[in-house]
């Protein structure tokens, strides 16, 4: 794209800092509509979810270090990965998103912020409520919720342990929060772009971001509707999911799949966007194929609504239902390879240095390739029978979902960081966290191939002996990953504190409306539209 | 090579050995079975031909990729080219991917249809899945009976309490036994009809390439032809509450004489089955002999839930130390309650004989302390079932 911004709106937000009105304080951030803070708060609230719910996954591998119960119970057992899951997919990775979409969408669009900032405020702070929910049901009597992140009907319904009505009170909060976060972006980005930016010419960051917002949109409502219908079953006697009253358990994962699917692409289209803005700044050269990127992440987000019993191929579908499902699934690599394409073409014959974002979207490119692959092997139905509900889909979804997801996020993190501190990263520290998460990572979730085409099913608390050495070599890594973390909060905290000046613009290759305005940005950026040509 | 060298090499090859110390790395298994039907390998041919053609393409984008970080980095000198699109390449790679697609199709859908394929069975079984345990009934044969878990509690629950120690040592096929094994003949095309009790199960054996869900309130079918007698192992797949990691699956596969053998004894052990079970209705058994079988169909059939110590695990499983059903309550209502059980508690009366809950009952109103006295006799437990 060509932007190119005039001269005002960086000489303006130097003067803007008088007419900031910020308030101090905590009720600088309760009360805060400004995108940025509340970009900040979604990040630090994602990263304390992701801390919370990796901590649950530490007790998990802990726990299958070795054959045998040793710490403990199978009931908490299931707790612990029911909770990770649900932390990790609506606490850790969509807020981090919405974070970025906060912090750069406005600024990488000319607007001044968010269209509708009260909402934006609303949406980030009923969050932390629907987490307390959820985590509090641990410290109830029944516990908290032990059915999977999947609440398969009826073992959530009937025979759930007493924890249901608060889980599903959290999961509607999470909805609300994520369907007026997604229409607060899709309002934006129609409304609020700068004079000549067409759709056409804006960077493909903001496309993927305004692609997810309407899957968002579109599913949320659904999953609203089956945990109401399990809470209905639970308490309510009604038996949507129950055969003795007419209903059909099956029918459950019909519902939740149809969310399911478009959930996942919620998760990683962005992880598309972000990558796709670091790649070509540090190629120095151009996105190559930005039209046919915007179709492939359009065609992703059609496909992933007539894909969702791909789950379910061991449910008992009908031949012809099954074949369906397998041929559409396996027409999605067909988009998804074009992006990979893309980004390798983007690379081919560039200018390139290796700075962390880049370190972190390169293997992002490689280890989301893997998992796209094992989803591959995933979709052909006969074999789908032997891998469904094994290790290897464990393996498949950790790969797409930590070295896919939360890698781009660390990139972006590392890329908008200058941005959005002022300051540079320390970079000997940002690399140690990424080698270190890079090589732990593969040790955790590589391995775990082999342990469900060996045949070890998945959420259980104890194995049979051959699956004994992996399943250690799996732990090693968890904690090596999980401590690796750690690192990137130093960083982050250095970051804040201080460091190296940052420029307007820390890489010469980069492109794009925020690089025109200071860094730190000022608290109001684009007050008068930046003119696009 | 020189010494100093070799001695380094052995350190490290005895620090990796160390690291598998726990079983014989040979045993451990890399990829997916072959297995023991004409299924499963053509199963495992179509693994094993995706699992080339993404390596294929690995090799080559990763290759074209690490090619350019080497050759096309800054620091090498190298300027950045200004091409970014070519509607030529991009149609170039669609239709290549959709070509590769459909050859992996071809093969996955006549696989597919093949195991879909149901018709002429030789022998119908239904599974049903229960929480924790399975169930087999032979159609025609009026043959049925549970499977469960026979692991002793010993060897999970490492009950010496240290972390390294283990517990007990571990069998053979720790946490892949079962008290009976499901048995069928060899070479013949065995139907499966599968449902649960209660939440869903899934009933897998990898080396037949079954997998089914076990939904309650409907069937599901399944097939296999087994071409070699032997015993094949697996577990339930579909996450179903506390012990989903303790309910395996085991099938016995034996050659059509020893099939015909085993049904013969089954008819007969039905029999005196029957017949001990009238026998007992006019035998009053001792407070001993109550207490002694009481406290093994208890551990068998009950402690899962409510523990051994009797404890349960509340809200989920209720005590039975000191509770109103177990001591003050009457006797009908507990016998009523481990027959035909109630919500999440399952009924016994199909799986125990008259015998055994008698003395389950009494175990239960006299263990842990509830000492009621209380004596109940397969003929109470007969009177109880009768009347419903």
């Amino acid at each position: 794209m060509t932007t190119e911004t005039v001269n005002e709106s960086l000489d303006e937000s130097h003067d803007d800092e008088h007419h900031d009105h910020k308030m101090t304080g905590i009720k600088r951030w309760l009360y805060t509509t400004n995108h940025k803070d509340i970009g900040t708060l979604y990040l630090w609230f994602s990263f304390i979810m992701f801390l919370t719910g990796g901590a649950l996954a530490m007790v998990i591998r802990m726990e299958l270090f070795q054959p045998g119960l040793q710490i403990v119970e199978p009931d908490f057992f299931n707790q612990l990965t029911t909770v990770h899951g649900l932390i990790m997919v609506f606490g850790a990775i969509m807020p981090a998103f919405t974070g970025f979409a906060n912090w750069l969408i406005p600024m990488m669009i000319g607007a001044p912020d968010m269209a509708l900032p009260r909402m934006n405020n609303w949406s980030f702070w009923i969050l932390p409520f629907a987490f307390a929910i959820l985590i509090g049901s641990f410290f109830m009597e029944s516990g908290a919720p032990n059915f999977g992140w999947t609440f398969y009907a009826p073992l959530s319904t009937t025979y759930s342990n007493g924890s249901t009505a608060f889980f599903v009170f959290a999961v509607h909060i999470m909805g609300i929060s994520s369907i007026m976060g997604a229409i607060n972006i899709v309002v934006t980005i129609m409304n609020l772009r700068a004079p000549g930016m067409t759709y056409m010419k804006m960077p493909l960051f903001v496309w993927t971001f305004f692609i997810t917002a309407y899957l968002l949109i579109a599913v949320m409502p659904v999953l609203a509707g089956v945990v109401t219908m399990v809470l209905t079953d639970t308490y309510f006697g009604t038996s949507f999911f129950d055969a003795a009253g007419g209903g059909d358990p099956v029918m459950f994962q019909h519902i939740f799949w149809f969310f399911g699917h478009p959930e996942v692409y919620i998760m990683i289209l962005p992880a598309f966007g972000i990558v796709s803005t670091i790649i070509p700044a540090f190629s120095r050269k151009q996105l190559f194929g930005y039209t046919s990127m915007v179709y492939a992440t359009a065609s992703i987000a059609f496909l992933s609504f007539i894909v969702w019993a791909h789950h379910m191929f061991t449910t008992g579908m009908p031949l012809a239902g099954e074949l369906f499902f397998m041929y559409a699934t396996m027409l999605i690599a067909v988009p998804t390879g074009v992006k990979v394409f893309n980004w390798v073409a983007t690379m081919w014959r560039g200018s390139m240095t290796f700075e962390v974002p880049m370190l972190f979207s390169i293997a992002f490119v490689i280890l989301f390739t893997i998992g796209g692959f094992s989803g591959l092997m995933l979709a052909l139905t006969p074999v789908d029978f032997q891998y469904h509900d094994t290790y290897f889909v464990v393996a498949h979804f950790h790969y797409v979902l930590v070295t896919g997801s939360l890698f781009s996020i660390y990139a972006g993190a590392y890329y908008w960081l200058p941005k959005w501190t002022g300051h540079m990263y320390n970079d000997s520290l940002a690399k140690w966290h990424f080698w270190c998460s890079l090589i732990s990572v593969n040790l955790l979730f590589f391995p775990m191939h082999f342990l469900g085409l060996a045949g070890m099913p998945r959420r259980i608390p104890d194995y049979a002996l051959q699956f004994a050495d992996f399943n250690k070599w799996v732990s090693i890594g968890g904690f090596a990953f999980g401590l690796s973390q750690l690192i990137f909060l130093a960083v982050v905290i250095k970051c804040i504190k201080g460091g190296d000046k940052a420029p307007a613009k820390p890489w010469d290759g980069a492109e794009g409306l925020e690089w025109t305005v200071a860094s730190p940005a000022p608290y109001h950026t684009f007050s008068t539209p930046p003119k696009i040509d | 090579m020189s010494r100093g060298n070799q001695s380094w090499l052995i350190g490290a090859w005895l620090f990796f050995t160390s690291l598998f110390s726990s079983s014989a790395w040979a045993e451990t298994q890399l990829n997916l079975t072959k297995g023991a039907t004409a299924v499963s390998r053509e199963v495992y041919d179509l693994h094993m031909l995706a699992l080339y053609i993404c390596t294929a393409i690995g090799v080559v984008v990763f290759g074209i990729m690490f090619w350019s970080m080497v050759f096309h980095r800054k620091s090498k000198g190298a300027k950045a080219a200004d091409f970014h699109e070519s509607t030529k390449v991009e149609i170039l790679w669609t239709a290549i991917p959709i070509v590769i697609l459909i050859a992996m199709a071809i093969p996955a859908t006549s696989t597919l249809i093949d195991m879909e394929n149901n018709d002429d069975s030789d022998l119908t079984i239904q599974i049903t899945g229960s929480q924790w345990k399975w169930h087999y009934k032979y159609f025609d044969q009026n043959i049925e009976f549970y499977s469960v878990l026979s692991t002793p509690r010993e060897q999970y629950e490492n009950q010496n309490g240290s972390f390294e120690g283990n517990g007990a040592e571990k069998g053979e096929n720790y946490l892949l036994e079962v008290d009976r094994h499901l048995v069928i003949p060899v070479n013949k095309k065995v139907r499966f009809l599968i449902t649960s009790d209660d939440v869903i199960h899934a009933w897998w054996i990898p080396a037949f390439a079954v997998k089914q869900d076990a939904n309650p309130g409907f069937i599901n079918e399944a097939w296999t032809i087994v071409d070699e007698p032997g015993i094949y192992r697996g577990q339930c797949a579909e996450l179903c509450g506390k012990d989903h990691g303790f309910m395996p699956i085991v099938v016995e596969v034996k050659s059509a004489a020893d099939y015909d053998t085993w049904l013969n004894e089954q008819h007969a052990l039905i029999a005196q089955a029957a017949n001990a079970e009238k026998a007992s209705l006019s035998a009053s058994m001792s407070k001993e002999e109550l207490m002694q079988l009481g406290e093994t169909t208890y551990m068998a059939y009950c402690a899962a839930c409510h523990q051994p110590t009797g404890l349960g695990l509340p809200p989920m499983f209720p005590a039975l130390k000191g509770s109103a059903m177990a001591t003050t309550g009457k006797i009908a209502d507990h016998i009523d309650m481990v027959l035909n059980g109630k919500n999440a508690m399952p009924g016994f009366g199909k799986q125990l004989s008259l015998k055994e809950i008698a003395a389950v009952v009494t175990y239960e109103r006299n263990a842990w302390g509830n000492d009621t006295g209380d004596l109940v006799q397969s003929s109470d437990v007969n009177a109880a079932s009768g009347s419903k």
